[in-house]
């Protein structure tokens, strides 16, 4: 008995000291970029924090929000910026267009900023098919109307066949920062609850599909939208009592959960049984060996709120068209601070952690 | 998910819980072996453990296909991988296994053409779309992957596909198994057998370890109440006192095994007279290569290769960890110098690696998560 207390508090020391060395602040100490340092995990965060924060430190950066705040002559705006690669160019739900412009709105909307305007710079490839342009600036055209935002400038540049991928786009947004907001990452506190507003990895499989590399076949879109009519119903529901919105994109949920409870010095508890999933997008995360919870999204969010307020937000979430199946999947803990735990559909428990590498399948 | 949800039942899991509580002698200390990495990883990603008493531990065992590749080959691979012409294919776990000097992944950034597969059809697939070029599949894996790799090579024969080969890194599992029951500073109770190896060899290869070693073994699949099962099982021949092999699996396992699989393999592979294990040494007649037959398909014959012998590194103790004598925070650089985004061991890098499975699922201490 005492040998097995005595192991025991040897693995607790073990554990502290992997936890105050995963606290502190990423290095940057590789010497060539891999595909990892995309992938939304800890190579990402190390880029981030070991490369370009320092580089660049000022107030806004630090705070590592989804959009940067500027403040001028009274009025709050938001400022955000995205790049989009996705390949294939089109696939079912959205294409590469369409999702410029959501991915971009959807950072502003994450800081409680309404979306008024962006731009758009495209680099293209020699020997891009003019009907391929022409309906992805549709594409963006049509997006942008139906996020009532404005594209208001504009750069195209074309770069030598084999140099870019068919076409890649950037989008920078500007908003207008909501004054029933009070969004903060640091506000979250022990008892907040987490609420998703719905089905998740829809995103993230649809492409993985469409790349037909698999040779499965399934009725999966990408949930690709604009997730403002949804941050307007939660700020009108319960404005001051939301605390942090987060877009579960690149990394997927279980990312998102991982940067804020470190950044915010918190544990969070997530019941996978409450997590929704689509049968195929499940069906297919269990062919390829990927957990659904690290799949990328591009219209689902996080909300954290306080514990008063859990079931009006998600009443006012689930008012809205496209967040019928909003849910609270967990809550805000105090201990072990920076940790993401999960209680399994089967009854155990296990830390939900960041990704490491790309989401690689498992062989066997 | 159907046939999926029905082996993830919470309330059975409490049923086989209560069960294995029974089954138990207090003051007792089962030490339990799971020999397969596929079940390593799936004890830790549905919390299993949370569901057995402190009496009964689970001791992950040798069986993961990544975690038993040796730095030497690794180096091997990063060499043909960088020959121009080259189309490097493996599975995903592969990239990130660190040779003495590079890992695939970093060879791939710096400019070798480096893809990853999911089928060793794939590559061949690849090769055929690029007669041009020189297209090498890594074969890894134990009895479970060996017989698609041999059908691929077939294939490749038949069709005639002359810009593809192996590099073959196959292995059985016996050998290894035999090894760990010799070794004197491990104490173990019984095994989960290894259910997708059984579904190629069958059951009755595990018989040695019920006849001669006295040990039960239960040949399990991999959904969490499979496990627990198994579990129940092992337990029950405990305390009436009996050593057999069980076969819990027996919805894809048949105890004969998969004789056409077999077949196979004996026709495209030969045993090697020894190979070297991660952490392991050298053991006897525990690796394959391919064939005489298929000699030309062989990337090690047709490729320079270094076929330098690498020792471990120094810190690393993935050798004790893959027989179990050491749990996977007992090592030295466990999380500090070795971690999944930096691996030192190979126990790190694959999800069914017990390290990687234990930093990314269980590392929390229980006692301490606040209710």
């Amino acid at each position: 008995m005492t040998n097995s207390a005595a192991l025991s508090a040897r693995e607790a020391t073990v554990l502290g000291i992997i936890e105050t060395a995963r606290r502190r602040r990423a290095k940057f100490r590789d010497p060539t970029i891999t595909m990892s340092h995309g992938a939304g995990g800890r190579a990402t965060q190390s880029l981030i924090e070991g490369l370009l924060a320092p580089a660049f430190a000022n107030a806004t950066l630090d705070a590592m929000a989804d959009a940067g705040a500027l403040v001028t002559g009274g009025v709050e705006l938001a400022l955000s910026t995205d790049a989009f690669v996705v390949s294939p160019l089109q696939f079912p739900g959205g294409s590469i267009g369409s999702l410029a412009v959501h991915g971009t709105i959807n950072d502003l909307a994450m800081v409680g900023a309404r979306p008024l305007a962006l731009t758009l710079s495209m680099i293209l490839e020699e020997g891009l098919g003019a009907d391929v342009l022409g309906a992805e600036v549709t594409a963006i055209a049509e997006a942008a109307r139906g996020a009532d935002v404005s594209v208001i400038a504009g750069d195209t540049k074309v770069v030598e066949r084999g140099r870019a991928d068919g076409m890649y786009l950037t989008t920078t947004g500007v908003g207008l920062r909501d004054p029933r907001a009070r969004l903060s990452p640091a506000s979250l506190v022990p008892g907040d609850r987490i609420l998703l507003s719905g089905t998740i990895g829809e995103h993230g499989t649809a492409i993985m599909l469409a790349r037909n590399a698999f040779e499965l076949n399934a009725e999966i879109s990408s949930d690709s939208c604009s997730l403002w009519p949804a941050v307007d119903a939660l700020l009108e529901g319960v404005g001051p009592s939301l605390r942090c919105l987060r877009d579960a994109t690149r990394g997927g949920v279980a990312s998102v959960l991982n940067e804020l409870a470190r950044s915010s010095g918190v544990a969070m508890v997530v019941r996978e049984a409450d997590v929704p999933v689509r049968d195929a997008v499940a069906g297919a995360a269990e062919i390829l060996g990927i957990d659904p919870l690290y799949m990328a999204n591009e219209g689902k969010m996080v909300v954290f709120v306080a514990p008063e307020v859990a079931a009006e937000a998600l009443a006012a979430l689930r008012a809205v068209p496209g967040c019928e199946q909003a849910v609270e999947i967990g809550e805000v803990r105090r201990e072990p601070p920076g940790m993401v735990l999960l209680h399994t559909s089967f009854g155990g428990r296990r830390v939900l952690d960041q990704l490491v590498g790309d989401p690689l399948p498992r062989i066997c | 998910m159907k046939f999926v949800d029905e082996f993830r039942n919470p309330t059975l899991g409490r049923a086989l819980a209560g069960e294995i509580l029974s089954l138990v002698e207090p003051g007792r200390h089962y030490k339990l072996m799971e020999v397969c990495g596929g079940h390593t990883h799936a004890i830790y990603k549905y919390g299993v453990d949370d569901l057995l008493p402190a009496n009964v531990e689970l001791v992950h065992g040798p069986g993961c296909p990544v975690c038993v590749i040796p730095m030497g080959r690794v180096d091997d691979a990063v060499a043909i991988a960088r020959q121009p012409g080259v189309i490097f294919t493996c599975f995903g776990d592969m990239l990130r296994v660190p040779g003495s000097d590079h890992c695939l992944l970093e060879a791939k950034a710096a400019g070798a053409d480096v893809r990853m597969v999911y089928s060793p059809l794939d590559a061949l697939r690849i090769a055929k779309d690029n007669p041009d070029r020189e297209v090498v599949f890594l074969a890894i894996g134990f009895e479970t992957t060996a017989p698609s790799t041999a059908l691929t090579l077939k294939r490749a024969r038949a069709e005639m596909v002359h810009n593809f080969s192996c590099l073959c890194n196959h292995v059985t599992i016996v050998p290894p198994l035999r090894a760990l029951l010799e070794s004197p500073d491990l104490r173990l109770d019984g095994f989960i057998g290894p259910g997708h190896v059984a579904t190629i060899v069958g059951a009755r290869p595990f018989q040695f370890i019920a006849d001669d070693y006295a040990k039960p073994v239960v040949i399990a699949g991999f959904e969490p109440l499979d496990i627990l099962a198994a579990i129940v099982m092992i337990l029950g021949q405990i305390g009436d006192g009996r050593s057999e092999v069980e076969n819990q699996y027996r919805r894809v396992v048949p105890d004969e095994g998969n004789l056409r699989a077999l077949e196979v393999m004996a026709e495209v592979f030969t045993l090697r007279p020894h190979f070297e294990w991660r952490g392991l040494g050298f053991i006897s007649h525990s690796g394959l290569r391919l064939s005489d037959a298929y000699a030309d398909l062989d990337a090690e014959r047709r490729f320079d290769v270094p076929g330098v012998r690498v020792a471990d590194p120094k810190a690393c103790q993935c050798g004790e960890v893959l027989k179990g004598v050491i749990k996977p925070w007992e090592c030295k650089v466990f999380g500090s110098a070795c971690t999944p985004e930096r691996p030192i061991g190979t126990c790190m890098v694959s999800s069914e690696g017990a390290c990687a499975a234990y930093y990314n699922y269980g590392r929390f201490a229980r006692e301490r998560e606040v209710l």
